[in-house]
């Protein structure tokens, strides 16, 4: 008797907990029927919004490719004296409150700030945000796959004749190809619902720095319904990504975890 | 053909490696593990950074601290076979052949017989395999000294038998300055014209195997080269008797006690051969196939199944064991000694 109390008790626990993340999820899409909300999606505001999520969130992910794969591989490959405080500082915007990157970044670019530059409120000022919170989910991943290359495999390369460069892109690079491209997607998503940050360095002028999120956050006193619509697209989006990355293959070994973002 | 000299100090984690050595034909280094042997083979081909000292091949200088020259490694002519043979996991084997060099991969690949494995991906291989891919790799290279690191040691008891003489011959083929380490002096024995042994960085004595076995220099090199170590489990066998079972199925008598995974160790001058099983009082008999024959001064060590015995000349020679076949190695209880692992 008191087993089977056990098992309904743990059953019940479980039921509440999945039951309370699923059901903001559902609600997005049972509270209007569907066809209203696509319908929505042709909302000038949507497709404004739509616009300059993609442009910035894009923009901001070749830069941190570009920008975070050379970082990734130093911090991966050399050993030197404060290299875990700059890896700690790689981390730092993953546990930082939003408002605070946005205050940041405004002390930092502002016109006022250490850089005296006229980047806030400009679609520039978007890039920038969602690159500074969502950089360091790719640099880490880059860190974890590229410590992952076997170093000899490295040292293989150099002595049958090829050089740093060759052995970077022939031999690293697809080697840590895997947790590269996991990371990549982790912080798109990421930069995808990049809110806090944005609107306090950016602002949320539609057709300019209006991104999705900031959308829903215009719309829900205004057009309940456009809000819902918005929603009901990040989270597909987002799910699709969650679901691409499951099905890479380094996703499941345990190159990545999920616990840090913010 | 050029010559590799060295004459390098490198220092490791607790040791100073120090190291003056020609090499024309193949060396084998021999010592126990954290000796610095591996460190030897990243020096030559540019990955470890000596602190003091040269090495030259002929007349090119690939590191001379004092003139401020050290090359890098992809600027030197080396063939290294690592240890676990660090093959490119994304790339097949004809991938894996081709990054050395594009010039013979298809002979390559008939020569070591992978040329039916030309498409697989090196996972899927076996070690033999995956040896044979990695020596067709560093020979693409067209390397003027070829460096192996423990070319049998990652090979179980069987395919090793079978890839060392494979290995011997090639090493007699290629004619290239050759390095190779290992902790198996019998390895380096059978493969090498000149056998070092190194400890805590220092070469101890260099010496052809035979030489190294006759006069060895000081106690340890005696040892390393000296004792048959054979590995069995024991259980009591009677009153004074302990009976060992060898992975190979032979059963050995000791009078010493022992019990479950032990080592069994046997001198060589205490095995007594013949070419058919005669009974007398000595209770271990072992059969197995000659393996090596090696003259150590006036005698001769010869390989029998898993044990070496030492005997005279005179007897090898009437026993004929030069031309092979099967011979039976006999030693009494007594003589043979029970040590833990």
């Amino acid at each position: 008797m008191r087993r089977v109390v056990a098992a309904l008790g743990v059953f019940l626990a479980t039921f509440v907990a999945l039951g309370f993340l699923a059901l903001p999820i559902v609600a997005i899409f049972v509270r209007v029927p569907p066809g209203r909300l696509i319908a929505q999606l042709g909302n000038p505001v949507v497709t404004d919004a739509l616009l300059v999520s993609l442009e910035t969130t894009l923009v901001a992910q070749a830069l941190i490719l570009a920008f975070g794969t050379p970082a990734a591989y130093v911090l991966a490959s050399r050993r030197f004296r404060g290299r875990g405080l700059l890896v700690t500082l790689v981390e730092l915007p993953l546990v930082l409150p939003p408002a605070v990157a946005g205050i940041g970044l405004l002390a930092a670019f502002g016109r006022t700030g250490l850089l005296h530059t006229s980047i806030p409120f400009t679609q520039a000022a978007v890039v920038l945000a969602v690159a500074f919170v969502a950089s360091p989910l790719y640099v880490r991943a880059g860190i974890a796959a590229f410590e992952g290359v076997d170093a000899n495999v490295v040292a293989a390369s150099r002595t049958l004749g090829a050089g740093p460069v060759r052995t970077f892109f022939r031999v690293v690079l697809p080697l840590a190809r895997a947790g590269l491209v996991a990371g990549a997607a982790l912080a798109f998503a990421r930069g995808l619902g990049e809110f806090g940050a944005t609107i306090m360095f950016a602002g949320s002028l539609r057709g300019v720095t209006q991104t999705l999120p900031l959308a829903v956050y215009s719309q829900f006193d205004v057009n309940f319904e456009v809000a819902l619509a918005v929603s009901a697209l990040l989270v597909l989006i987002s799910a699709a990504l969650l679901v691409a990355l499951k099905w890479l293959p380094s996703a499941s070994t345990s190159r990545f975890r999920f616990a840090t973002s913010s | 053909m050029a010559a590799l000299r060295l004459d390098f100090t490198l220092p490791l984690r607790d040791f100073e490696l120090t190291l003056a050595l020609d090499v024309v034909r193949t060396v084998a280094l021999v010592g126990p593990s954290g000796a610095g042997k591996t460190s030897v083979l990243r020096a030559i081909a540019g990955l470890a950074r000596p602190s003091a000292g040269r090495i030259e091949l002929g007349d090119e200088t690939w590191l001379d601290v004092e003139r401020g020259i050290d090359l890098r490694p992809e600027e030197r002519r080396v063939g290294l076979v690592f240890q676990e043979y660090a093959l490119f996991p994304h790339l097949s084997v004809r991938g894996n052949v081709a990054y050395g060099g594009r010039g013979r991969v298809d002979e390559l690949l008939e020569r070591f017989h992978i040329a039916h494995l030309a498409e697989v991906k090196p996972g899927t291989l076996s070690g033999g395999e995956r040896q044979r891919v990695a020596l067709a790799r560093a020979l693409a290279r067209e390397p003027a000294v070829l460096l192996l690191d423990e070319p049998l040691s990652a090979l179980d008891a069987h395919t090793k038998s079978q890839v060392r003489g494979e290995l011997s011959e090639l090493l007699h083929g290629l004619d290239l300055p050759t390095v190779l380490v290992t902790h198996d002096y019998e390895d380096a024995a059978a493969l090498a014209d000149e056998v070092g042994v190194i400890v805590d960085g220092k070469l101890r004595q260099l010496a052809a195997p035979a030489e190294l076995v006759a006069r060895p220099k000081d106690a340890f090199v005696a040892s390393f080269t000296g004792a048959n170590l054979l590995h069995g489990i024991a259980r009591r066998a009677g009153d004074d008797l302990t009976e060992v079972r060898l992975p190979g199925g032979e059963q050995l008598f000791s009078s010493d006690h022992g019990e479950g995974e032990v080592g069994v160790v046997v001198y060589p001058w205490e095995i007594s051969v013949a070419r058919s099983h005669t009974v007398d009082s000595a209770l271990n008999v072992v059969r197995g196939e000659i393996g090596s024959v090696v003259e150590v001064g006036n005698r001769v060590r010869v390989r029998i199944g898993p044990v070496t015995a030492e005997i005279t000349a005179s007897s090898s020679e009437r026993l004929e064991l030069a031309r092979g076949g099967v011979a039976y190695a006999t030693f009494k209880a007594t003589g043979t000694r029970i040590v833990s692992l």
